[in-house]
């Protein structure tokens, strides 16, 4: 009795959190000419014909993928570097440092956009040069990922054994070295899955974005210049293919992940 | 591992990137055109009392209505078996992965006049409803976009409960009610306080759903901190003292629900 109950109760939060995308799915595929969203008239491929056309959108597409890449790059070099800077402090300041990396996290977004336009703003004026553009956009995209890469870095770090480290300097291994052949490989989940994190938070960041790029367009803000003029069935085309790039993303991850649990049990067992 | 040297790196970019615009931020706020000191804006602050109420409203009531809602649901998924659990917590994280604007999209398609629902609900005989441009269809959207991160910590807090401690309560002849309320209520606490912070802050913040679905009567703190800096209204001044209230705000709040929290370290909690 209460199975069932809970069973038709999942079954609805999922169709909530559901229908909303299922129906963006199927009116992508719609044949209507573009006043209506919601009635349907017709199989056709014409949006997404339309979609590959529009220079726009693909260029804001490709500002989006540069920017990802490069903010997670480098979010991911500076956060593995003071993830072990952080694990080897002491306590207070461990502490400290800590508050001060899950700010952003716990600030409200726009704040922090806001925030981080007037210093570019204010910065391009005192400079008399670089304004709001793809530079900031990275700048800012670094800045907000910097924290979620951190945070899974950290656990990895504490499970490893610090004195391997030792043990590879004492052998005779220089500490870069020792660093990529011992660390590293220790780590490299943690850094792999940070960024991940970093580069999918990019692709979607819209709040911070919006107030740091200037005239750049990227592709949520070419989104949300879409929703606020007209309507486009391009943008249920535009969804769906995202939609899908995330399943398969998704997919991957989670297959990786499956592999290193079962890495793990290996271990555990060995 | 001795490298102290490795976050320095990182201090310096937190110093630059976040600590120095908080500090203009302030700036601004207390400062005019000019430069010069003044508390007009701050007081300023004061005539959009009503849009701060609103938005806490708004934002509180989301934020009740996807605990009531995602309890149940996480209660739930923690309960299945473990490769069910999986499945299920996939699925609650997947609309997450698509972008919020799109998301919120789809919810106009669906609430307007001439919508998917008003068609349907014209096509069985049914009066057509006024959903769109209305609160409760901007509390819809906040609910829609930010269950997820309450379903998400609550969950993992409930498998964290040790079965043996619900055993032992019902050895000790507690019922069902007594073992939930006695029991697993106030061991998933953390778990419920996260969520509510994860789910109030981005929704009384929020300037995007307002603007799709609540159309232009429903403003919010975050519509009126973007006509500060992007629209007509522009004053940064202004909209710096609005940004420093509301995060004063926030902070107090989380403050607040930090106290009902009994000083566990947090990790963030943050799920992928």
């Amino acid at each position: 009795m209460t199975k069932t109950i809970s069973k038709i109760y999942a079954g609805l939060i999922y169709l909530f959190l559901y229908a909303p995308i299922f129906v963006l799915i199927i009116f992508s595929f719609n044949d209507s000419s573009t006043m209506s969203r919601s009635v349907w008239s017709g199989f056709s491929m014409r949006w997404y014909r339309q979609l590959f056309q529009d220079r726009l959108i693909m260029e804001a597409l490709e500002n989006t993928l540069v920017i990802a890449v490069v903010s997670s790059v480098i979010a991911t070099a500076l956060g593995t570097a003071a993830a072990i800077g952080i694990n080897g402090m002491k306590q207070w300041k461990r502490r400290l440092v800590m508050n001060m990396t899950n700010f952003p996290m716990v600030n409200p977004e726009i704040v922090t956009g806001v925030s981080l336009m007037l210093l570019f703003v204010f910065f391009a004026r005192a400079m008399g040069g670089i304004s709001l553009g793809m530079g900031s956009l990275i700048l800012a995209h670094i800045t907000f990922s910097l924290p979620y890469v951190i945070l899974s870095i950290l656990p990895k770090l504490r499970q490893m054994d610090p004195h391997l480290y030792e043990a590879a300097q004492d052998l005779g291994c220089p500490p870069v070295s020792s660093f990529f052949r011992v660390v590293l490989p220790e780590i490299i989940p943690g850094v792999v899955t940070g960024m991940i994190m970093a580069f999918t938070l990019s692709i979607d960041d819209f709040v911070i974005s919006y107030f740091t790029s200037g005239t750049t367009q990227t592709l949520p803000i070419y989104i949300y210049s879409m929703t606020r003029k007209r309507i486009s069935p391009e943008i249920n085309a535009l969804s769906t293919l995202l939609f899908g790039v995330i399943l398969v993303l998704l997919a991957v991850v989670n297959i990786r992940q499956s592999r290193d649990q079962k890495k793990e049990l290996e271990r555990e067992g060995a | 591992m001795k490298s102290k040297t490795a976050a320095a790196p990182y201090l310096v970019w937190m110093v630059v990137f976040i600590l120095v615009p908080m500090v203009l931020v302030v700036f601004f706020a207390f400062t005019d055109q000019s430069g010069a000191f003044t508390l007009k804006n701050i007081a300023g602050v004061g005539q959009y009392s009503n849009v701060f109420l609103r938005s806490i409203w708004l934002g509180a009531a989301a934020t009740a209505i996807s605990l009531l809602l995602g309890y149940p649901l996480a209660y739930i998924i923690a309960h299945s078996g473990v490769r069910r659990q999986n499945a299920m917590i996939l699925l609650v994280m997947l609309p997450m992965w698509m972008n919020f604007l799109l998301r919120t999209y789809a919810w106009m398609t669906l609430l307007e006049d001439n919508g998917i629902i008003n068609t349907l609900l014209a096509g069985s005989g049914l009066p057509k409803l006024h959903m769109i441009n209305t609160q409760g269809a901007v509390v819809l959207g906040m609910l829609y976009n930010y269950m997820p991160y309450m379903i998400l910590p609550i969950y993992s807090v409930l498998t964290k409960i040790d079965v043996s401690v619900v055993e032992a309560a019902q050895d000790l002849g507690a019922d069902r009610r007594a073992v939930f309320s006695k029991v697993i209520l106030p061991m998933s606490t953390p778990g419920v306080i996260s969520g509510v912070t994860m789910v109030f802050v981005p929704a009384v913040s929020t300037f995007i759903i307002s603007k799709m679905l609540g159309g232009g009567g429903n403003l919010l703190i975050g519509d009126l901190i973007d006509m500060q800096f992007l629209g007509s209204a522009y004053n940064p001044n202004l909209g710096s003292a609005i940004s420093l209230v509301l995060m004063v705000l926030i902070l107090i709040c989380m403050g607040i629900m930090n106290q009902f929290d009994e000083g566990e370290e947090s990790q963030g909690g943050m799920l992928l």
